[in-house]
């Protein structure tokens, strides 16, 4: 029990540390990897809260394929280093600190009494619907459920997952011009009468080839 | 202090969202890093449905999470998608330049 309780304030702490990091950071590539090292604590929050396949999901898609994306983009655009104070503002004045302070101020408290709120009223709990077996693996239990109960809400998500694909690719195709690419149509279609000229040579003259 | 409830993760689930939130209003030179605070405010929400999920012994928590999961990796696509796109066009992608919409 003390150990669990150790490691989730140490795996806590440097989720909250990478978290402010990723937002104070002036360099955007240190941001995107403070977000991975964010994602990475997370993730053995989750595994060791007992939600082992969720962990490891959280691994693969966030660490192996979001961040990945961040850090091309990143890299890409070329606008690693960030000029000057990452909050200072070019025109405002800066009235913005003050008003994004105090909304995130009343967020944070709201959600504090909402947790307060929660630990007070322990009888609310009574509405289950899926128990967790603790005879199954956390993977198997939600297989079971994933492919059955929620199998439409499954393939939702695989349309939007495609949907998305879909538009990222037509958002950034752009046609270039003078890129010589080969056209099937006009290769198949050829005919002879205009890929073969018979030309008749005369003696001592030769032949002209107009191009 | 020793023993980790509910309450544990549902701070830690609180503190980060916040730093997402202070993340989105205070950012004033890249876009890049609002998808970023996006992504910790999502991530929040899974740290919240994954501990009542375990500790009130419902499933279902973890199921949304894994849709949260899908939904966020497709908006982190689009949403890197249409910042290439800006960049292309108008050579900047800092927030304070971005106003097409006047906003």
């Amino acid at each position: 029990m003390i150990a669990h309780s150790v490691f989730f304030y140490i795996f806590s702490l440097i989720a909250i540390v990478s978290a402010v990091m990723v937002t104070v950071s002036k360099n955007t590539v240190h941001s995107v990897f403070f977000l991975i090292l964010d994602f990475i604590s997370i993730s053995c929050l989750f595994i060791m809260i007992g939600a082992e396949f969720l962990g490891m999901i959280m691994l693969i898609v966030y660490v192996g394929a979001v961040a990945v994306l961040f850090l091309f983009v990143v890299m890409m655009l070329n606008v690693a280093e960030q000029k000057g104070q990452w909050f200072s503002s070019r025109w405002d004045g800066g009235t913005h600190i003050p008003v994004g302070l105090l909304v995130s101020l009343i967020i944070f408290f709201e959600l504090i009494i909402v947790i307060g709120g929660w630990k007070y009223k322990p009888d609310l709990l009574n509405s289950l619907s899926i128990n967790i077996s603790t005879e199954v693996t956390n993977t198997r239990s939600i297989g079971n459920v994933l492919y059955t109960d929620y199998i439409l809400l499954f393939q939702i998500s695989g349309m939007i997952l495609l949907v998305a694909m879909i538009g990222a690719i037509v958002l950034t195709y752009r046609e270039r011009a003078g890129v010589k690419r080969q056209s099937y149509f006009k290769q198949i279609s050829r005919e002879r009468d205009e890929g073969v000229d018979l030309v008749e040579a005369k003696r001592n003259k030769g032949v002209k080839i107009d191009a | 202090m020793l023993s980790i409830g509910l309450g544990h993760y549902l701070t830690l689930a609180a503190i980060i969202f916040t730093i997402g939130v202070v993340g989105i209003f205070l950012n004033r030179k890249n876009v890049i890093v609002i998808l970023m605070s996006i992504e910790l405010i999502l991530l929040a929400v899974n740290i919240n449905l994954v501990a009542f999920s375990i500790f009130i012994n419902d499933l279902s928590g973890q199921i949304f999470t894994l849709f949260i999961l899908t939904v966020a990796a497709a908006e982190a696509a689009i949403g890197l998608a249409i910042i290439v796109v800006y960049f292309r066009n108008s050579d900047t992608i800092r927030v304070e330049e971005i106003k097409n919409l006047k906003g």
